[in-house]
This record gives C-alpha cells, sequence and structure tokens, in this order.
C-alpha cells in the first residue's frame, strides 16, 4: 500500500550570505547552512505523525518543503506515488495537489488576515481550490464552520474579534474545507489556554476519524504529541535522531537527545525536576557541519570516539523503531 | 462599520483638536465646492478706484492693489489649492504605493529598482527640482500637478515599501499561498488592503505638504499665472505691499494657507489614531 | 524556609479604567511570602496572575488604580512607598524577570554594560570594579566564555542566553525577593529546565524568595513549595504543590488539573472547563466569579465568599470545597 506522504532524503541548504566585500567578491562556494538533512520518513493514509524538536532543528523548514511552499535543494517527495517536487514551489499553487496538502499554523491570529472575515478566510480556498460556485460557497462554509464547533453568528466576525480559541478553529476550518488528505499541523494549540487546547485537541482527533484524514502533528510539547499521534519524529539539527511509535519512544526513548527532551518536561512529581538529563551548552553551528561527526556531539552526555569520526545513520534498533546514534539505549539496555 | 464609526467619535471627542480639524476640513471642502457661489464679490473684477483698502466692512479682508475683493478670492482660490494638492497626491499615491508594495513584497530587483528611481528624486532639493519640472515643461496647471506629485511619490513608495515587508513573512500570506493564490493576487488582495489605512493616513499628512508646493511655486512665479486666485500669487503679489503699510493682502491668503496646512496635519494624526492606536505618540 | 513573611498581601484590589468600562482585575487577593520560600502563581490568561506581580513591583500601568489592600515587604508599605524608595528597593531588594528576554534588554548596549549599570546604581561598587563583577555575574548563571560574551549584544545571542543575562542582573545584587513573570514561556523546554534549575539553584544560595508567575500548572508543580491558584482576578486556593495536585479542594483547580495534558493521561482523560472568563467590567459580578460556571453551585455561593483554612497551609475560597 503506497505510503500516503514519502519522503526520501530530503535537503534543505540556504546559502550564507557573506559578509564584508572582500568575501564576497572572491568567489568561493558560499557557507551552507543545512536547515535540513537527508531527511527520510512516510506517512501511512489515516495515520497521525508527531514532529518534535527544539527551535533551530528545521521542522518549519521542514514543514514548508512537504507543504511545498519552499523548493528543496535535493530529495523527493511523493505524494500518493506522485512526485511533488517536480512542481516548482511557485506554480504548486495552480497544481491539483495543492488541495489535498494543506496546514493548520501555530499563531492562528497571525494567520488570518486581519481584514477578512471568518467567512471570507474559509471561503478563499474552498473558491480557489475547490472551486466551489458561489452559490454554494455559503452552504460549503457554514458545514464546516458547524463540523468545528464554530458557531454561524461568528462568521461575520474579523480576527480581533474573535477569542484564541474561535481563531484556532477558523484555522482549521479554512484548512479543511477543500477536503484535503494529509494535514500538517504546526504547533496548533501553544498560544491557547490549557482548557481551549483540551477542546481543539478533540476536535482535531474527531476530525481526524470523520473525515479520514493524515496529520503531521509538529510540537515541542511532548506531553500534547503524546496524546494524538501515533508515531513521532525527533529532530534535531536538520536530522531525524529517532522515529518509531509514540508510546514506545516516550517510555523508553533510544538516543540521548530523546531522553533529554523527556526528561525536561513536567513530571508533575514535586520536586521531582531537579534530577533531570541536563544538556548544557549551546547546539552545533547548523553552517556547513562536519559531515563525519554527529550532530549531537558535544551535548549529548555520551559522546564516544566513534561519534566524532563517523556521522550514525538511522538504523533499525527494534520492530518499527529508528535511531541515529552510535551507541542507542533503550531502558537502560544497549542495542 | 459601527464599530469603526464609534471608534472614531471616541478619537474626535477626545481630542478637540482633532474635532476642530475635522470641521475645518469640512469647511475647506465646502468653500471648494461652493466656493464661486459663496464670494460676495466677483473675484477677477477689478476696481482701480477701490485699490487697497483696509478690511472694513464692505471688504471684510480688504482689497488689493487691482481693487479686488480679497476675500472672494481667497474662497474661490480654496477650489484651485485643493484641487491641484488633490490631484498631486491621488497620482503620487496610485504609482508610488503601488511601486513601493510590488518592491518591499517581491525585494530582488524590483526593490532595487524601486530604490534607485527614489533615491534619485530625493537626491534633488525637492523643492528645487519641482522648480525645474515646471520651469522645463512650462507654467500649466497641470505640469504643477506633476511636478508635486513626483516630489511626493518617494514619501508612499517608502511607506508602502516597509509596509508591505513586514507583511511578507506574515502568516495569513502562507495561508493565501496554501489557498492557491498567485503571488499578483497575494499582492492586490491581501497585502494593498492591509497597508492601505496607513497610507490614507500618509495621504492627508502630505495633502498639507502639496498645498505648501503649489503655492510655493506660484510664490516665486512658476506657477498658477495671474490673475488666477489662488493663494501662493496673492501673497507674492501682496507682499510687495507690505512694507507700505498695506499687509491685509499678503497676511488673508497666508493665513489661509496656514489653516489648511494645519489642518490636514492635524486631520493626518486624528486619521492616524482612528486607523491605528498603536502608532499614536 | 523561615517563618518571617517577607511578603505579606492583604485584600488587594486592583481596577483598570479603559475605554469601555472599569475591569476588576485584582480583588481581595492575599497571601504572604517567606524567605526563602517559592510560590507559584498559577492561571490562565485574563486571571490576574501578571497585575499581581506588577503591582507588587510598582510597574502598574497608568491606567490601573489599586483600590484596596496592602503589600508589605519586609515591613515596608510599598502602596504607600514614594517612588523614590520604590526606586532604591527595585532591583536591591526586590528583582523582576521577565516573558520576553530579549525585549527586556536595552538592544544597543553591551549585556556586560547592562550589567555594570546595575552594579554601580544599586550595589554601590566602583565603576573602576564593576568590569570584573559583571563578568563574574556572568559566569554564575553559566554563561560560557564571559568575558567575550560581556561585549555581545542582545540581538546576537539565543533566547536562552538573554534570559541568563537577565536573571543575572535581576540576581546582581541579591535581592531578597524575585518575581519571574512566565520566565521560560518561548523557551525550548529543555532550555527551559535549565533555566528553571539555574533560579532555583541561585535562589537556595542566596536564600532568595521567589515568586513564579505561570500558566503552565507542571512547571509550578516541579519548581515551587507553594502553588496559589488564580481565576478572574480572585486567589481560589493555595496549598503546597504535593497537595494541590494530590488533593485540590477547589472545583477550578481540579479541573485545570483535568485539562493538563500530563504523564499517563489519555485524550480521553482530559476534560474541558466548562463556561468562560466573566467579564470583569460589569457592575453585579457574584462574590465568586467562578460560580456561574461551576457544576457544583448552590445558594450559598452567592453570599460573600469565605477562605476556608484546611490547615497546613492549604486555603480556599469556597462555599463548597471539594
Amino acid at each position: 500500500m503506497t505510503p500516503l506522504l514519502a519522503v526520501d532524503e530530503l535537503e534543505k541548504h540556504y546559502p550564507v550570505v557573506a559578509r564584508g566585500l572582500i568575501s564576497r567578491f572572491a568567489r568561493k562556494k558560499p557557507a551552507m547552512l543545512h536547515a535540513v538533512d537527508a531527511v527520510s520518513f512516510a506517512i501511512a493514509r489515516g495515520e497521525t505523525v508527531g514532529l518534535v524538536g527544539e527551535s533551530g532543528c528545521g521542522k518549519s523548514t521542514l514543514v514548508r518543503l512537504i507543504t511545498r511552499l519552499i523548493d528543496p535543494t535535493a530529495g523527493s517527495i511523493s505524494f500518493d506515488g506522485l512526485d511533488t517536487a517536480a512542481v516548482p514551489a511557485r506554480r504548486f499553487g495552480r497544481s491539483a495537489l495543492r488541495r489535498r496538502i494543506q496546514m493548520v499554523f501555530q499563531d492562528a491570529e497571525g494567520s488570518l488576515n486581519p481584514r477578512f472575515t471568518a467567512f471570507d478566510a474559509i471561503a478563499e480556498p474552498a473558491r480557489r481550490l475547490a472551486r466551489i460556485p458561489r452559490d454554494a460557497l455559503k452552504a460549503r462554509v457554514e458545514e464546516v464552520a458547524d463540523l468545528t464547533g464554530l458557531s454561524r453568528e461568528l462568521l461575520g466576525r474579523f480576527p480581533h474579534q474573535l477569542s484564541g480559541g474561535q481563531k484556532a478553529r477558523v484555522g482549521i476550518a479554512r484548512a479543511i474545507v477543500v477536503e484535503p488528505q494529509l494535514l500538517v499541523l504546526d504547533e496548533p494549540t501553544s498560544a491557547l489556554d490549557v482548557s481551549v487546547q483540551v477542546v481543539i485537541l478533540r476536535l482535531l482527533d474527531d476530525l481526524k476519524r470523520r473525515l479520514g484524514l493524515s496529520y503531521l502533528f509538529v510540537s515541542h510539547d511532548l506531553n500534547v504529541v503524546r496524546l494524538l499521534c501515533d508515531r513521532v519524529l525527533v529532530m534535531y539539527l536538520g536530522k531525524i535522531v529517532e522515529s518509531g511509535p509514540a508510546d514506545a519512544v516516550f517510555a523508553n526513548p533510544a538516543h540521548p537527545y530523546t531522553k533529554a527532551l523527556l526528561s525536561a518536561i513536567p513530571t508533575f512529581e514535586p520536586g521531582g525536576k531537579r534530577s533531570g538529563l541536563r544538556l548544557v551548552g549551546e547546539p552545533r553551528s547548523p553552517i556547513d557541519p562536519a559531515p563525519s561527526v554527529c550532530r549531537f556531539y558535544g551535548r549529548c552526555p555520551k559522546g564516544i570516539e566513534r561519534c566524532a569520526t563517523a556521522m550514525p545513520a538511522l538504523t533499525a534498533v527494534a520492530p518499527a523503531r529508528q535511531v541515529a546514534c552510535h551507541y542507542p539505549e533503550i531502558g537502560g539496555a544497549t542495542v | 462599520m459601527s464599530q469603526a464609526l464609534r471608534h472614531a467619535r471616541y478619537v474626535l471627542g477626545e481630542n478637540p483638536v482633532t474635532a476642530i480639524a475635522f470641521a475645518l476640513f469640512l469647511l475647506l471642502l465646502l468653500l471648494a465646492v461652493f466656493g464661486p457661489a459663496l464670494a460676495p464679490y466677483d473675484p477677477l473684477a477689478s476696481a482701480t478706484t477701490s485699490a487697497l483698502q483696509s478690511p472694513s466692512a464692505r471688504h471684510w479682508f480688504g482689497t488689493d492693489q487691482l481693487g479686488r475683493d480679497i476675500l472672494s478670492r481667497i474662497i474661490v482660490a480654496t477650489r484651485l489649492d485643493l484641487g491641484i494638492a488633490g490631484a498631486s497626491v491621488i497620482l503620487a499615491f496610485a504609482i508610488g504605493a503601488l511601486a513601493g508594495t510590488a518592491a518591499g513584497y517581491f525585494g530582488g530587483w524590483t526593490d532595487r529598482l524601486v530604490g534607485r528611481a527614489v533615491d534619485t528624486v530625493m537626491a534633488f532639493p525637492l523643492f528645487v527640482l519641482a522648480m525645474g519640472i515646471v520651469a522645463a515643461l512650462g507654467n500649466t496647471i497641470t505640469n504643477i500637478v506633476y511636478a508635486t506629485a513626483i516630489i511626493n511619490l518617494p514619501i508612499y513608495a517608502r511607506v508602502a515599501r516597509s509596509e508591505a515587508n513586514i507583511r511578507r513573512e506574515a502568516g495569513y500570506i502562507e495561508a493565501a499561498r496554501l489557498s492557491g493564490n498567485g503571488e499578483a493576487r497575494i499582492l492586490l488582495a491581501h497585502i494593498l488592503p492591509n497597508i492601505l489605512p496607513i497610507m490614507m493616513v500618509q495621504i492627508s499628512l502630505t495633502l498639507g505638504y502639496a498645498i505648501l508646493n503649489a503655492a510655493g511655486l506660484s510664490f516665486i512665479g512658476l506657477g498658477v499665472r495671474p490673475p488666477t486666485p489662488e493663494w501662493g500669487i496673492m501673497v507674492a503679489e501682496g507682499a510687495s505691499f507690505i512694507i507700505s503699510g498695506e499687509w491685509w493682502c499678503a497676511f488673508f491668503p497666508g493665513v489661509a494657507l496656514m489653516l489648511a496646512v494645519f489642518c490636514f496635519n492635524l486631520l493626518g494624526d486624528g486619521l492616524r489614531d482612528i486607523v491605528d492606536p498603536r502608532m499614536r505618540t | 524556609m523561615s517563618d518571617i513573611a517577607l511578603l505579606e498581601i492583604e485584600d488587594l484590589a486592583v481596577e483598570f479604567r479603559t475605554r469601555s468600562g472599569t475591569v476588576r482585575a485584582l480583588e481581595r487577593v492575599g497571601f504572604s511570602l517567606s524567605r526563602g520560600e517559592t510560590l507559584g502563581i498559577v492561571g490562565e490568561s485574563g486571571s490576574g496572575k501578571s497585575v499581581t506581580a506588577f503591582a507588587i513591583m510598582g510597574i502598574l500601568d497608568a491606567a490601573a488604580r489599586v483600590t484596596a489592600g496592602r503589600i508589605r515587604f519586609g515591613g515596608l508599605d510599598l502602596l504607600a512607598a514614594n517612588e523614590k524608595t520604590l526606586q532604591e528597593m527595585r532591583g536591591r531588594e526586590l528583582a523582576m524577570i521577565f516573558q520576553n528576554p530579549r525585549a527586556a534588554l536595552n538592544p544597543i548596549r553591551p549585556i556586560g554594560r547592562q550589567i555594570e549599570d546595575i552594579l554601580i546604581r544599586h550595589a554601590n561598587v566602583l565603576p573602576a570594579q564593576a568590569r570584573v563583577a559583571a563578568i563574574e555575574k556572568l559566569a554564575a548563571v553559566n554563561i560560557a566564555d564571559p568575558e567575550r560574551r560581556a561585549r555581545a549584544y542582545p540581538f546576537e545571542l539565543s533566547g536562552g542566553m538573554c534570559q541568563r543575562v537577565m536573571i543575572a542582573m535581576a540576581l546582581a545584587c541579591s535581592p531578597a525577593l524575585l518575581v519571574a513573570d512566565e520566565p521560560t514561556t518561548g523557551l525550548d523546554v529543555t532550555t527551559q529546565a535549565v533555566i528553571m534549575d539555574l533560579v532555583a539553584d541561585l535562589a537556595r544560595r542566596q536564600g532568595m524568595a521567589s515568586l513564579l508567575i505561570t500558566h503552565d500548572l507542571g512547571l509550578a508543580m516541579d519548581y515551587c513549595d507553594n502553588i496559589a491558584v488564580m481565576h478572574a482576578g480572585h486567589i481560589v486556593e493555595i496549598a503546597p504543590a504535593a497537595t494541590l495536585f494530590r488533593a485540590p479542594c477547589h472545583p477550578y483547580t481540579q479541573k485545570l488539573i483535568a485539562a493538563t495534558p500530563r504523564p499517563n493521561a489519555r485524550l480521553a482523560d482530559l476534560l474541558a472547563i466548562p463556561g468562560g472568563l466573566p467579564d470583569l467590567r460589569r457592575n453585579d459580578l457574584p462574590p465568586c466569579r467562578y460560580s456561574a460556571r461551576c457544576e457544583r453551585r448552590g445558594k450559598d455561593c452567592d453570599t460573600p465568599l469565605r477562605v476556608v483554612d484546611l490547615g497546613a497551609g492549604h486555603r480556599v475560597a469556597c462555599q463548597y470545597p471539594l
């Protein structure tokens, strides 16, 4: 069964603009920032995959590559067997694939045009991508508003007149109005209060089942990822360092970075924090990284000789679990 | 809509000066539209017997060297001055806003080209540039409008460019791309409507400057030609009489100019408060 | 933890005059903090937690008015003190760190200089020795290569480093009380852990009390001795952290815990909190601002609210505590 989304050796490198007159004229090859490096994974139909990682790990870039807002420098992205990278980002808006991959943004407020009402915001993709004629538009927008729990009288309001939860619903409604198959959710609840977050997460879960959607759920909040995701991918400095079923990875992380992430989240045990695993220092530079040194070397509590001489590849260490580490440990036992 | 009106009423109520400016603006508009009908005398009718009479019950603002009623001339000049200023500002806005928005949104060569063009215009002392353009093309009202428009272009281009630049990476622009919008459509349907309010403020502020420009050009003889009544010419002609004690010939047109510019500046401030309270000083 | 109350707040009420009415932001807020104690103030947006912090520091917005209550800090009445006294206290005895670290630092001044400014102003350090002292302070917050970093500008540093600089500035004079307003929101979770560990460690070493304002219940649970839960301008419950989590007595606290994603809870286990915040501009707010949303609402809820003392530092403001 072809996966819905298959990403293979995806790369996005940005040239770092040289400062200073001499280097500009020197015509040397410019330094490259490796935002995403040799990333491969797949999302099956109906699956919810979580993507976790901290700032600078490349998840925003990866998300923009998958939703085809930017073009990769190398690698392939296939959606339902079709090569999406073949169509450049500039023209993707007119491709038939555009409506099948949609996104819900982190900052719901920023993702809504301040001069568009909720109705306009939801109707726009319906008109442009699904080509719903004007007379059927109202019905469709109302249908989707009902689905997302947005009361119809709010459709005439502007973003600044809506609450955080209502804006989040508008963002979700806009994304699903064109009946996409893959929905990328970029931290959809991080700006919401905890009580609103529950409601929105429940809504997303419900919609997933009702509309048969696949999700790529990006978040830095591991507790939230645990709630919705079947599988999880952990990213660090442009590479995937661990992947596997969410429950298994959270219960027994194999990569030292995943372990550090998990021990940093609140335990809900008073005073329990004081004993967690802590990362020291700053991450390595993503500019022209040494190709044969593990990206986590230097910050990793382990750091053995081999880590500085060979880049660990993402390899299977258990059924459905992959880790990119020379000395992965599951539950204290080296695998 | 009613919320906007309520906000407008609040701003006008909070700030009496803005309310006064608004009232003045309406008065100017009234004079511009109905001027010739409201003027007590024919602004062009000269009567050398009653030349240079000081303000009296018959001639509230006195008469000038050709016996023409100064009040009537001031009233009728409103249409011309506001007209020139308005036309040039609209022209400058239309071209400048579009060019600036494109420059700010697309960056790259569009930005460089527009940037260089704007820099070129701004390299000149703007009034001198206006003088040069009118001198080269001739003393007609159309040319005054063109000249004033050209020297006001840079400010619109700059404001539009920086506003477009800020919004270019906004979430809703990415969302618009996901909704299948091409770049041109995003520019017209998403970016422009959002920078329009700020541009409106800029328009109001520049109107004052444009009036001064038109008046200034006329003052040095490069503008409107006599006997057409225009505030700048009136000040120029009246200036030579100040020494001999006939102050009213230059004073009243000068006051009219001052009030108009004052009005537009205050209006601009008030508009800014209405449009974007965060920009309040 | 000593028994002498460092900070005592009684019956604090704060209002904001706005275009659309008077917002009764805080009402009958009271708690106390001892030397060396860490108190967390937890609440959702609109609960009044930041207003409380700003009231203590005396940096409320011009539209704000303290309409009742007292804030005593080490015996001094902060609300009655004049601005000059407050300026002396701030930085020296009373320090604050803010949510957006980069925004709280002067963007055009190297960070070393900013720390020196504080040392010269408040710690009576001579300008000649300030540079070395500033470098020491940077080292104390675990900034690597402090001599070089002291010359850096805020934009050259990461969010986590800026927050460390802000902590270094706040702690430069070993204040008695640190108020931290959402200090780690916007930081990565690993950085968050490191920063909170740092603050806890420095607080312990300097015997400093801290007030942690946060919307993250989990964070408060991990780092605070006691937690006060706020809702719509009221403190609804105060208890030691462990007690609050295991045995909350206020319906809102219980619902807040139930809505927070935590280990071992499935999506179906999380519960939403019904209703929404009341409009704080209304004149007819009930004595208990949660009662309109509360499932346990009874006829006593319309009578003036009482604070029930359950012993061992646990107090709840409810007519029908759990």
